[in-house]
């Protein structure tokens, strides 16, 4: 990529961002209801997205080669298990992270 | 009609200056221990995002001008795995209007509480992000605190812990002497934790199902780099259909 393509990656990140930010005051009222096809969404999406950036995070993982994403998936349930076991958010993410990078540079090398 | 107040316009101050410093000081003293526990983790995501970062090849600048441009942790781990992509304008907004819409909901709850907060209005939407969300949200504030102080002494902590964190990881990157090979799992494992949580809060896992099957699918029929938005227009479609027996179920987070 090159350094303006870079700047138009993160200006549209910023406007994006923007958007859902100033949005709902710049076009709804506090005293009109919010659409309810709307309010449905604000519910369901977040779960949905979640899912998604998990996938997304594994879109490069090679799972036909290789070592078949064994480290990705190991490490994804060990941060499960963690966090599972003990629901303290930063234990879980830096202990699945620490567990990934010693699979990585020792046991899949 | 209740609630005639203007935004912008606040209440007369005849005695100004000692008065108007005591209202701030009083309004951080009460915001600044909810903003605690939010300063670890933070810093925490802050710093790694930040190594991540120059580990990526980038100078601090670019974890500066995201971190305190875009603010929002999700999307700018992301947006590193899209700055080493190839160039996909019209992927990078749909993406980042989609990790970001939760923002619209916010907004929508704070459309009342926002109200009449002045000059203030503008910075408490800039900063919205979801640590502050959820303390302006449900803090119960003093009757002696203003409670346009409190907000934004909440927003303006949240957002310095958060950029201060990235450029912290984006100038000591290059000083970490061990090797940070698999770093950019810290990525994975945060969506993982927050996926997590969303499910164990909810009774029913439809919308869950419908966003990792959608990916899944995806990525399957189409490339690592064209399949997101297939997948968000998947998701769409599906909770569109679905509405009826998703809603009729309940069972959402809260």
């Amino acid at each position: 990529m090159t350094i303006p393509q870079q700047i138009i990656t993160i200006a549209l990140c910023v406007v994006a961002t923007m958007l859902t930010r100033f949005l709902p005051f710049l076009i709804l009222s506090s005293n009109k209801p919010t659409p309810e096809y709307i309010e449905y969404l604000g519910k369901a999406l977040p779960a949905a997205i979640f899912g998604m950036l998990v996938i997304y995070c594994l879109k490069d993982v090679n799972f036909t080669g290789g070592s078949y994403g064994l480290p990705e998936l190991l490490a994804i349930c060990a941060t499960s298990v963690l966090h599972i076991w003990k629901k303290q958010m930063l234990l879980s993410i830096a202990g699945g992270t620490i567990i990934y990078m010693l699979l990585l540079q020792f046991v899949f090398a | 009609m209740p609630n005639h107040e203007l935004p912008g316009k606040s209440q007369p101050l005849p005695e100004q200056t000692p008065k108007k410093q005591s209202v701030r000081l009083r309004a951080l003293k009460a915001a600044f221990p909810y903003t605690i526990p939010i300063f670890a983790g933070f810093w925490f995501l802050g710093l790694a995002y930040g190594i991540l970062m120059n580990k990526s090849g980038f100078s601090f600048l670019y974890p500066l001008a995201m971190s305190s441009l875009i603010f929002g942790g999700s999307l700018e781990f992301v947006a590193i795995s899209m700055l080493l992509a190839p160039f996909a304008p019209l992927q990078t907004f749909l993406m980042a209007f989609m990790v970001q819409a939760r923002h619209l909901f916010y907004g929508i709850t704070m459309l009342d509480k926002y109200k009449g907060t002045g000059w203030k209005k503008f910075f408490l939407i800039y900063m919205m992000c979801d640590e502050t969300f959820s303390i302006n949200c449900s803090a119960v504030i003093p009757e002696d605190v203003d409670r346009g102080w409190f907000y934004l002494w909440t927003s303006v902590l949240d957002y310095t812990y958060w950029v201060s964190g990235a450029v912290i990881g984006g100038l000591a990157g290059s000083l970490l002497a061990f090797n940070t090979h698999g770093l950019n799992f810290v990525m994975t494992a945060m969506f993982t934790v927050i996926f997590l949580d969303q499910w164990m809060k909810e009774k029913h896992h439809y919308s869950a199902y419908i966003g990792l099957g959608s990916a899944i699918l995806a990525r399957l029929l189409f490339t690592s780099s064209t399949f997101m938005i297939p997948t968000m227009v998947l998701i769409l479609i599906l909770l569109t259909i679905f509405r009826g027996p998703i809603e009729k179920k309940g069972g959402f987070a809260k």
